[in-house]
């Protein structure tokens, strides 16, 4: 497929140095000998269970198109090296182009079924990326080439675009705001319901990222057991819900406060310690709230959990097809306040769950955005930066830590009061290590700080593996793999830009006085 | 003796200095860093500490501001606005209450915060009661902005006396090494001081920028009528500018005048510069050199 990536001399632009064929092709060579130890292995051979024993299947194929995959690859990479992107462009792009056109067109014919490397579409999706990138990038090169053929210097792009994507901030937040609350009125056809769980799902997440970035991104605060505060919010709703009757409006501010109690009793022993040593004993708590939650099992359920969560209603109003007790549903109530006639719908609470914690996590976002330009939040920055110095300018450093927690945990406990409600169900499983580490990838992914960046770091950490989830297996692995990558191209996150939270006005001071 | 005695505010006493360190000792484990210290510092003066690197200077500032608590000793403070044992306040309310503010030898700089952000969170307990604790100002009541923009005011009068107002929206770690040390003063003045420790400013500053502080710290004592002290090493400044020096040797005060008569002084001299040559060799070695060298 790729064979025209071959080295052609003729097509470079401009006159390259000599092409070392041989270096290149044992390079390339190389790195598919190597592709093959480690593709023979860990692809090659997969374990089946059938029938009650395990057997091996082989596969081959997948092993020959990783290999080829790489020496094609590499070859085109080497080119693009010495000077002769327009090759590699060729190819890449020859490559890409079939792919895409066998997988618009679909798997019905015979010809393009053969072409598509994996027998799984969300994979293929994936193989197309590859040499997408390779011909964008190689693309990239022919015109800077051409440009430089032409006497006109590169423009320079990318500082512009940094300070372009830097002004945008505020109005990429608007248009995701936006367009968060438009969703449930797009039409997205028959996965409309998929869609509004996965979006659920991802402000959940993006409101405990939200929450984290309180204690991580401006305190300075390592919290590896963030999930604690969470696990404390849902098992507050659903043990004040199960056994007091309480409804969800009531319960939601008493989490909060439970989860944020927590926060101050896992802060007064931590006060001293810094880094590495926070790190380790907010991890330890973690760990204790779970394995609390599993052998208390009078009071909590232990392993089982607790069921039977109330549904939250709409002030009051049931969701259900009838209301329990016999008072109103929601249905009634809008039959009776528009007029015209409302019958169940299950989708109702669906998109009401999506609103409450779309409102719940733009509260979170707010009150951080706010708290930033008041003496508390860059009280908060300067123990970030400087705990010694803050000593020495009389701040308060044990005051100033346990707020943070408490205020970073209190939103846990309300997502966590969210989360009890939506899933009417809550057992120690959903409270484990790999969450609190999740939320804490969200938090430095994103770029420490930024809340735009949050909301990006969740859309690809969380979203993606989850519209991929036919990638089975593999879905852990594309989120190992989205993680290096931002870890490689965005060393301090996807938007590490930090802003002042306050600015020097002009000499003379505006009347109204807002700097 | 509880702390409320300690900061129990009373009349100051004319006449006495606005510092007074009394029989200051420090021990960690079996390691004296001061011994038996006392001295004194008047208001609108200039107070240095000098001696030898390892002489308990910067021991005598971490007990001043908090950050080590004396084995020994009583610091009184007679500020115009009370009269504080400091030995017996905790850490940070030294500078909250007492009002005592200080610099650090290696810079330390909210580095990652812009240089106006550096001058605003030093004023933060104005700024928090302003705010209603946060509470006034996430609703938005309560006169927080009139304060910030009272603190931002502040602020900008010591941007323009230190010149870094063109700067005061970069990140503080982005200024030139002088540019901090001006900024870390100016942070230090914002908490409105009765008394501001500069633990060696002038390190690492060239000439030019060593007179400009100079004439800062001249202009502050004149202008604020605060005291200063001042650990440090260069000369030029300690001799041009102090109106009073203790010079400390093995954690011991040696000395303690005017600049004339330490400059004078033989104990100084001899800690600094060893004992003349001839004095300090043994007769014996003396002796030896004599036979060796024809």
């Amino acid at each position: 497929m790729v064979a025209n990536a071959a080295p052609s001399t003729e097509i470079g632009l401009h006159a390259a140095p000599a092409l070392d064929y041989q270096g290149i092709l044992k390079q390339a060579a190389l790195a598919a000998f190597v592709t093959f130890l480690l593709a023979a292995g860990i692809v090659g051979i997969e374990t089946v269970s059938s029938t009650g024993e395990l057997t091996f299947a082989t596969r081959y194929t997948e092993v020959f198109i990783a290999v080829v995959g790489v020496f094609l690859g590499c070859v085109a990479i080497s080119l693009m090296r010495a000077g002769r992107p327009m090759p590699a462009l060729i190819g890449a792009g020859t490559v890409t182009i079939v792919l895409l056109v066998a997988l618009i067109l679909e798997t019905e014919n015979e010809v393009f079924k053969a072409i598509l490397p994996f027998k799984a579409v969300a994979i293929d999706w994936g193989a197309v990326i590859i040499p997408a990138v390779i011909a964008a990038r190689a693309a990239q090169l022919v015109f800077r080439a051409r440009a430089k053929a032409a006497g006109r210097t590169a423009p320079v792009v990318a500082p512009t675009l940094a300070g372009l994507g830097r002004r945008a901030v505020p109005w990429i937040g608007l248009v995701l705001i936006v367009g968060a609350v438009a969703l449930p009125w797009l039409p997205f056809g028959a996965s409309q319901r998929k869609v509004i769980d996965i979006c659920t799902l991802v402000l959940t997440y993006i409101m405990l990222g939200w929450g984290l970035n309180i204690v991580v991104g401006l305190a300075g605060l390592l919290d590896l057991g963030y999930v604690a505060f969470y696990a404390v919010g849902a098992y507050s709703y659903a043990m004040l819900a199960s056994n007091f009757g309480w409804s969800f409006w009531v319960c939601l501010p008493l989490a909060g406060m439970l989860a944020a109690s927590f926060g101050v009793l896992l802060g007064f022993p931590v006060l001293r310690l810094r880094g590495d040593y926070l790190a380790i004993v907010t991890l330890g708590f973690g760990e204790m709230i779970r394995v609390i939650l599993v052998n208390w099992w009078w009071v909590t359920g232990g392993p089982n959990g607790i069921n039977k969560v109330a549904r939250p209603s709409f002030f009051g109003f049931s969701f259900e097809r009838k209301a329990p007790d016999g008072g109103m549903t929601v249905y009634d109530l809008f039959t009776s306040v528009f007029g015209s006639e409302f019958t169940y719908n299950p989708y109702w609470r669906i998109v009401f769950l999506y609103y409450l914690i779309l409102a719940c996590a733009l509260i979170t976002n707010f009150f951080t955005l706010r708290i930033r330009k008041l003496p508390l939040g860059r009280a908060w920055e300067a123990l970030r930066e400087d705990e010694t110095a803050c000593r020495a300018l009389g701040i308060n450093p044990t005051n100033t830590k346990l707020t943070a927690f408490a205020v970073g945990a209190m939103f846990a406990g309300f997502a966590g009061s969210f989360f009890g409600a939506r899933q009417g169900f809550v057992s120690p499983e959903s409270f484990v290590f790999l969450e609190s580490a999740v939320i804490l990838a969200i938090v430095v992914l994103g770029g420490l700080g930024s809340q735009v960046g949050i909301v990006l770091a969740t859309a690809v950490l969380i979203g993606l593996p989850e519209l991929f989830r036919e990638l089975k297996d593999y879905r852990m692995l594309a989120f190992g793999i989205g993680m290096v990558m931002i870890m490689i191209w965005k060393p301090g996150g996807l938007l590490a830009h930090r802003d002042p939270t306050i600015r020097l006005p002009n000499a003379a001071p505006k009347p109204d006085g807002a700097p | 003796m509880s702390m409320a005695t300690a900061d129990r505010p009373s009349m100051a006493v004319a006449g006495e200095p606005l510092l007074r360190v009394e029989h200051l000792s420090m021990r960690f484990g079996g390691l004296v860093a001061i011994d038996d210290v006392s001295f004194g510092a008047a208001p609108d003066q200039i107070t240095a500490i000098i001696g030898p690197n390892g002489a308990g200077k910067t021991t005598v500032f971490n007990c001043l501001t908090g950050f080590y608590k004396p084995t020994v000793g009583r610091l009184t403070l007679n500020a115009p606005h009370g009269t504080f044992l400091l030995e017996q306040i905790a850490g940070f309310r030294i500078a909250q209450r007492a009002r005592v503010a200080r610099t650090f030898q290696n810079i330390r700089l909210f580095a990652g915060m812009s240089v106006l952000e550096n001058l605003i969170v030093a004023q933060h307990n104005k700024l928090m009661r302003a705010s209603g604790y946060s509470v006034g100002g996430l609703l938005g009541i309560g006169g927080y902005r009139r304060a910030e923009r009272l603190a931002v005011e502040r602020a900008r009068h010591w941007l323009d006396r230190v010149g870094l107002a063109a700067q005061a929206d970069a990140p503080a770690g982005s200024l030139p090494y002088g540019g901090q040390r001006r900024l870390e003063i100016a942070r230090a003045m914002c908490t409105e001081p009765v008394l501001l420790c500069l633990d060696e400013p002038a390190a690492g500053l060239n000439a030019r920028e060593s007179a400009e502080l100079n004439e800062l710290l001249l202009w502050i004592r004149t202008e604020h009528r605060i005291g200063i002290l001042l650990i440090e090493h260069d000369m030029s400044v300690v001799m041009g500018i102090s109106d009073h020096i203790v010079v400390l040797d093995y954690g011991r005060k040696i000395a303690d005048g005017s600049p004339e008569a330490i400059r004078k002084d033989v104990n100084v001299i001899r800690a600094y510069l060893g004992e003349a040559e001839d004095e300090a060799l043994p007769p014996e070695v003396a002796k030896d050199l004599g036979k060796t060298v024809p």
